[in-house]
């Protein structure tokens, strides 16, 4: 007891050192309101030193373009607003040990020419962008060059409406070690877009109603997303032309529409896809071109396509899934195929288990005729699951004509995986 | 009572009734109360007497229920209680459901306690109809039929299934309901039951009245003492006596 | 007609075969709810029960009680009713007695396995309210076919074919047609001929909640329109009814000018 509050104590007393030590180090305060001395962010920023705080109060600021050019902390106390008027990019940051909290980024209009955004760290490392709040921006937070940063908490809310004339989210571009964390990201062309990015990490972020993209990577390794939620995208998320991609624990939600997909991959290689949902997805996991990808725990349930595999895929494992009450489970175009998908869980299946081992005793065949027939005449799709259909499908299945017969699961499991 | 005014019916290329006129008077009075109408098979008894029922709709002609006519209309067969030639009822009904069932359809005025009395059918009340044997439902139909207070009776053989009993019964019946003033239209292959309650016979012939009149007359007319032999000659003797396609004979 | 319909439907509830069908439905459920831990696979494997066996059901129990219950409606003639009131009071009859064989053997099951809480009701309440309108639907149809051919045999022959080509022929046509003319824009033939046939609306009104992640993977606008909007269930709910009404005008149409 005693040594507890011992301890206690001496936490207490470091942490209140640090503290002093840290605002001695980073200078001083500058306050802007409407009131103060200091009326303008602007002026604000040319009297303060590196190191200092700038506390922006509530009110509306309308300044052009602010070149953040000092190590500085902006911090808005009520999301104070900083409004673009339609005609201007609001925050460019040209320095290192830049953070950003607590603003509100307003109506920063459209410029096609030079990828208008509402806040702009170039070529900088170590910046903090935090808890702000972004609202009809054209791209919201844009990182160019930049490394070593965390973009976390923000709300990104857009009001795109068509591919050519809206911009990103988050939009990340020859960038090293960043962190995108628990931003919520609705409405734009890609919620988060990642360009020449290695060793990052995308964790706990809500990305909703992109006209593109959830998540898009391009030309991007070593990253990871973890723990995000994709919902009602044009597609959820589109890994394309990267490597070495962990992808675990996300949630991809009724991305529908007429190429929809919860995940596309196209000419990735290495990449882990482990324990993630796909729900209600148009196609679960569309694939094409990828090459030494492992397939994990993940569940499928209730997607129209669970997973559409085009030609050109090698070495795609899939193990211990769960295949839900999904329209079709998989759909592989080509006739070679060295992928393998033992020991998944099918809801279709309807084979026995006779010594109770939990697999089932003959294979199962998740390829079924009508996918082939429904690739060939889309109108088709009005006889899903008629008996006409379902009698095609079981000759199909006794006899493999159409469909490559070497598409097995060769341990069923008869039980939900955990 | 019944007007049938040149009734046809063909069914298909099939003629079945060719013209047929008969005419039975309103009043009791110099009508006669029990009218068997009789034939060989195939001769349109049957549809004649659906034709009445409005069952079967005639190709041409006429018919009128007490100035009412047939053709269209459903409410005047609140005149008519109809004996149909087989007894089959819903089988998962009982006796006392189909009786309600029937009661529910036709409204008030049904009468059926004296007649299960007379019957017997007392015991099979709640026993289901699908249980039942050939002659209790029979007994059943012929409840069914005479209920109501109906001044029309039809009947399509009204003896068969029955036993002894229930036959003597049956023609008691008829006779009170004739001593009412009924009119009662039979159909039947028992001559003796012919004999013994007809006031009028009719005799149709490939579509067409071959005789009308008194059974008696007939016996008269072939010099025979039963009404079987004399019918029988009717048939090998056609044309009939008078010579004519339809022979109208009155005493 | 109210007469009629109350005492055909107490024959008909009474009799083996409702229980025998109910007896069916819930055992079958039963052992699908036990057999599979997932409610959705059941739903499914349901609804492909009900969209064959409703209407196999209603097309047989239909011709059979039409011919069986003949005689008594020489009776029932003879009474002062209306003809149409014989006939839509039997139709009737027979169709709410199989609707209620069907929601029993369907609903107690999953009553008992706690449906109300969940999430799926409203895919279940789609499924009887689908076996309950092809109960009418093709015991109206199988009337009609009854009407028509006094023999017993013929009937009973073109109730199955009737009722094949529904379940069936009708489906592999339309591919064939759909797989012949795959170069032209085929989508308004696809949902059109759809409308056509009974099991196939019923089928897509269960699609439209079962698979509209997969339907909406069409690219067709008019298929766009008609899923994904309340269009196609409203649609598929009426030209549903109206597979009622024609077969039971129908009936009456037959049974007015039909010698007994």
């Amino acid at each position: 007891m005693f040594i507890r509050q011992r301890s206690n104590k001496a936490f207490l007393l470091m942490l209140l050192t640090l503290l002093s030590l840290r605002s001695y180090a980073e200078g001083g305060i500058i306050e802007v309101c409407s009131t103060c001395p200091i009326q303008s962010i602007k002026t604000a920023i040319e009297q303060a030193d590196e190191g200092d705080e700038i506390r922006i109060h509530s009110g509306t600021y309308r300044e052009g373009t602010i070149v953040v050019n000092k190590s500085l902390v902006l911090t808005g106390l009520d999301y104070p607003i900083l409004d673009g008027e339609g005609a201007y990019e609001i925050l460019t940051v040209t320095a290192a040990n830049v953070t950003i909290q607590g603003l509100h980024l307003h109506n920063t209009g459209n410029s096609y020419l030079e990828d208008r955004a509402a806040l702009r760290i170039k070529r900088q490392k170590n910046f903090t962008i935090r808890n702000n709040r972004l609202t009809n921006t054209f791209f919201g937070i844009y990182l160019e060059k930049a490394g070593n940063g965390i973009v976390e908490g923000n709300q990104i809310i857009g009001l795109a409406e068509n591919e050519m004339s809206s911009g990103n989210a988050i939009h990340a571009w020859h960038c090293r070690k960043i962190a995108v964390k628990n931003n919520l990201v609705i409405g734009h062309r890609d919620g988060i877009y990642f360009e020449f990015v290695d060793s990052s990490q995308v964790i706990d972020n809500r990305s909703e109603r992109n006209l593109r993209y959830g998540l898009h990577f391009m030309f991007s390794n070593y990253d990871s997303y973890s723990c995000n939620e994709f919902w009602d995208n044009g597609a959820g998320v589109a890994v394309m032309f990267s490597k070495f991609i962990e992808m675990t624990e996300n949630l991809f939600i009724q991305n529908w529409g007429r190429s929809s997909y919860g995940l596309l991959l196209k000419e990735i290689y290495d990449a882990t896809i482990l324990d993630n949902q796909f729900l209600e997805n148009t196609i679960g996991i569309n694939i094409e071109g990828s090459t030494r990808i492992n397939y994990l725990g993940n569940r499928f349930v209730r997607n129209g396509w669970a997973v559409k595999m085009a030609g050109g895929c090698l070495n795609n494992n899939f193990h211990q899934n769960n295949f839900i009450a999904n329209t079709l489970d998989l759909v592989v175009s080509s006739k070679i195929n060295n992928n393998s998908f033992d020991g998944n869980y099918w809801s279709e299946y309807s084979g026995y288990d006779l010594n109770y081992d939990g697999i089932g005793d003959v294979p199962y065949r998740p390829v079924k005729l009508f996918a082939y027939i429904l690739d060939q005449t889309p109108e088709s799709i009005v006889l899903l699951r008629s008996l006409f259909i379902d009698l095609l499908n079981f000759s199909e299945k006794v006899s493999p004509v159409f469909t490559p017969a070497d598409v097995l699961d060769h341990q069923p499991k008869i039980d939900i995986l955990p | 009572m019944i007007q049938i005014q040149n009734l046809h019916k063909s069914f298909g290329p099939l003629q079945v009734l060719k013209g047929v006129n008969l005419d039975f008077p309103a009043t009791a009075s110099g009508a006669s109360g029990i009218t068997a109408i009789l034939g060989p098979n195939g001769s349109g008894k049957t549809t004649l007497i659906k034709c009445i029922l409005g069952m079967v709709i005639p190709s041409e002609g006429e018919i009128f229920v007490k100035d009412q006519r047939v053709k269209g209309n459903w409410s005047y067969r609140h005149n008519i209680g109809y004996l149909p030639q087989i007894a089959r009822f819903p089988e998962n009904l009982s006796v006392q459901e189909l009786l309600d069932f029937i009661q529910d359809l036709r409204g008030t005025g049904g009468q059926p306690e004296p007649l299960i009395q007379r019957f017997g059918l007392e015991p099979f009340l709640t026993k289901r109809l699908g249980h039942l044997s050939g002659g209790t439902r029979q007994k059943v139909n012929l409840v069914l039929a005479f209920m109501y207070d109906c001044p029309l009776l039809i009947l399509d053989e009204p003896t068969a299934g029955l036993d002894p009993v229930a036959l003597i019964q049956l023609k008691a019946l008829l006779k009170e309901e004739k001593a009412k003033g009924k009119h009662i239209l039979i159909t039947t292959h028992i001559m003796d039951f012919v004999e013994d309650m007809a006031d009028e016979i009719v005799f149709l012939l490939e579509g067409n009245i071959h005789f009308r009149g008194r059974p008696d007359f007939l016996k008269k007319q072939y010099q025979s003492r039963k009404l079987e032999n004399a019918i029988a000659c009717l048939l090998q003797k056609m044309p009939a006596p008078s010579g004519g396609g339809v022979a109208i004979l009155e005493d | 007609m109210f007469k009629i319909f109350k005492y055909s439907f107490f024959d008909l509830m009474r009799s083996r075969w409702s229980l025998i069908y109910a007896a069916f439905y819930f055992l079958f459920t039963i052992g699908l709810l036990w057999l599979s831990n997932d409610l959705s696979k059941v739903v499914i494997s349901l609804m492909n029960v009900i969209l064959i066996l409703c209407p196999l059901i209603a097309t047989m129990f239909g011709v059979m009680y039409y011919y069986n219950s003949r005689e008594f409606v020489e009776l029932l003639l003879a009474q002062p009713i209306r003809r149409s009131a014989i006939f839509w009071g039997q139709y009737f009859g027979l169709a709410a007695s199989l609707s209620l064989s069907l929601v029993i053997g369907l609903g107690v099951p999953f009553a008992m396995y706690g449906i109300f809480q969940s999430a799926e009701i409203f895919n279940f309440s789609i499924l009887i309210l689908n076996g309950i309108l092809l109960s009418f639907i093709f015991s109206g149809v199988a009337f009609f076919i009854a009407l028509r051919n006094e023999q017993k045999i013929r009937g009973f022959g073109l109730a199955i074919v009737a009722w094949l080509f529904f379940a069936v022929i009708y489906d592999g046509l339309l591919l064939l047609a759909l797989m012949y003319f795959r170069d032209y824009p085929l989508e308004r033939l696809a949902i059109g001929a759809s409308l056509f046939n009974p099991i196939d609306l019923s089928r897509i009104l269960i699609l439209l909640k079962l698979d509209i992640s997969a339907l909406m993977g069409y690219t067709g606008a008019v298929f766009q329109k008609f899923m994904g909007t309340g269009i196609g269930m409203f649609l598929s709910l009426s030209v549903l009814l109206l597979w009622i009404v024609v077969p039971g005008w129908a009936i009456r149409w037959v049974a007015d000018r039909k010698d007994f």
